[in-house]
């Protein structure tokens, strides 16, 4: 099987005397529910961050995507994350934009016709149950509402990768259920790989999925 | 309502720029036509003991625009006491002969003194009136006013320019929020910034338009014709076409200006 992430002796800081992960090698194949767990400031985020691009890894290769993200050039990086989905753990959802907009915003970027982005916006706010408030600013919505609205942005443009950093981490067990099933759907139905930083890996999954846990900068996968 | 006050600050900015760009336009207009006024009233008295014919006095110098022959018989009668025609005409004769000379433009005093200065270089000529006191008091007034417009334009131009770049740290701050997250989701700079770049032109031509509206107002204002009436000149105050796309074009470069230095000074955060 394809790997979609390939990482060898990766070690990630944001300065020089603190390093947050340490010499990390591991690889995740294409199509794999992948969930990452560690304790508050372990570096699960900041793994993350090194996935998109946010960060370079400061030892080591990283591949994502069959993109060397290393020495990338920024157009090629702008290209992997137009097939990224990201799920920020503050949302980062754009206050100026109606939830609507925000949710189509990779659809835009990716250059779809208005229409086609309509539409997807409709179903997807069905999907997350946010129909009753289509027009909305994400200041005009609860925590757990643009938690919803982050995760059917990540979704809308049938990314090859779901990154959400604890996608569910503001949300009833109703509504986590909803953000389960709507991740495994992708999962098994698109074959997206899905990697999902969380506190508690729901006991009602339906796929297979591997777990890594991150303890003073090891990763370290769990049987 | 939310789109609203995204345009106002710079809209409010844009138009203290192009209203003080036309009022000094209209004052530069006004002092323009008021010397031109002066010009036309304003005349130089030779005495010459010749005949001086029109083409010789254009020759002497470029300054001189027409000239007016003055004739003797206005003095004639004043001393007319009784003299017979024979002894007038013979008077005449002996008579010096009076022009009066109208310039192109309102002269500077420099160029009245190298006036007079050709003027004499004329041995037939005696003597020459340029009524300069009168004149320089009117041209140091003049000056004046233009320097002190001059110095109102500056100060203008430097309160707008802080408030233009009080309004840059605003929009930087508020745009570069969401143009580091649609960077997150592999936007390229130039899709990134189109936002920015498509409100600022569309805010540029509002405020032109308003600004448009504002002087079109002005232009038919009954009291300020009055007051343009009053100082007896016809000015110009907003010229549609002309002033417009002056106006325009330079709204256009302050915001796109603005707008890439936004673009420039944006910083990706991690
Ligand atoms: N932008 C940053 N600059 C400097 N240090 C940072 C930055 N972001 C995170 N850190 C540090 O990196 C460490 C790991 O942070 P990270 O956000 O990855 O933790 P996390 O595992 O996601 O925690 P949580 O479960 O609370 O979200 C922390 O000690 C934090 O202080
Ligand atoms: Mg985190």
């Amino acid at each position: 099987m394809d790997k979609v992430i390939l990482a060898k002796d990766v070690s990630l800081s944001y300065d020089s005397n603190q390093t947050i992960i340490k010499q990390a090698t591991f690889s995740i194949e294409s199509g794999s529910f992948v969930f990452v767990t560690g304790a508050s400031g372990s570096g699960k985020s900041t793994l993350l961050k090194s996935l998109y691009g946010a960060i370079k890894p400061k030892q080591g290769s990283l591949i994502v995507g069959g993109v060397e993200l290393n020495n990338v050039s920024k157009s090629k990086l702008n290209f992997l994350r137009r097939h990224l989905g990201i799920v920020f753990q503050d949302y980062k959802l754009i206050k100026e934009w109606t939830i609507e907009k925000n949710i189509t915003m990779p659809l835009l970027i990716n250059g779809y016709e208005k229409e086609v982005t309509l539409n997807q916006a409709e179903s997807l706010l069905k999907h997350v149950r946010l129909k009753h408030q289509a027009g909305k600013y994400p200041m005009e919505l609860s925590g757990g509402e643009q938690q919803r609205v982050a995760m059917a942005r990540a979704l809308s443009h049938n990314p090859i990768l779901i990154l959400a950093d604890e996608p569910t981490g503001n949300l009833d067990e109703y509504s986590s259920q909803l953000i389960w099933n709507l991740l495994e759907g992708a999962n098994t139905q698109l074959k997206t790989t899905v990697i999902v930083v969380t506190h508690h890996i729901p006991s009602t999954l339906n796929v297979d999925y591997k777990h890594y846990h991150i303890e003073y900068g090891e990763i370290s996968e769990i049987n | 309502m939310k789109s609203i006050k995204n345009h106002l600050s710079l809209i409010v900015a844009l138009i203290s720029i192009l209203f003080s760009i036309q009022v000094f336009i209209v004052v530069e207009r006004s002092i323009d036509a008021y010397k031109e006024n002066l010009a036309k009233n304003y005349s130089v008295v030779v005495v010459s003991e010749k005949r001086i014919a029109n083409s010789e006095f254009l020759s002497i110098d470029g300054l001189i625009n027409r000239v007016e022959e003055l004739s003797p018989d206005n003095i004639i009668n004043r001393l007319n006491t009784g003299m017979d025609q024979k002894n007038i005409n013979l008077l005449k004769l002996t008579l010096p002969k009076f022009y009066k000379l109208y310039l192109t433009k309102f002269p500077t005093p420099k160029e009245i003194t190298t006036l007079r200065k050709n003027l004499f270089s004329n041995p037939s000529i005696s003597k020459i009136e340029d009524f300069s006191n009168n004149h320089d008091i009117t041209y140091k007034l003049l000056v004046l006013f233009k320097g002190v417009i001059l110095v109102f334009a500056i100060v203008v131009s430097i309160v707008t320019m802080l408030l233009i770049l009080k309004e840059l740290r605003i929009w930087q701050f508020k745009h570069s929020e969401r143009m580091s997250i649609m960077g997150l989701f592999g936007a390229p700079t130039w899709l990134r910034s189109a936002v920015l770049f498509r409100l600022s032109i569309v805010d540029a031509i509002i405020s032109s338009i308003l600004i448009y509206l504002i002087f079109m107002y002005i232009s038919t204002n009954r009291f300020v014709l009055q007051q343009f009436d009053n100082i007896n000149i016809k000015v110009v105050i907003f010229d549609t076409l002309n002033d417009f796309f002056l106006l325009l074009g330079v709204s256009l470069v302050l915001s796109i200006l603005l707008a890439t230095m936004i673009v420039l000074g944006h910083k990706e955060e991690v």
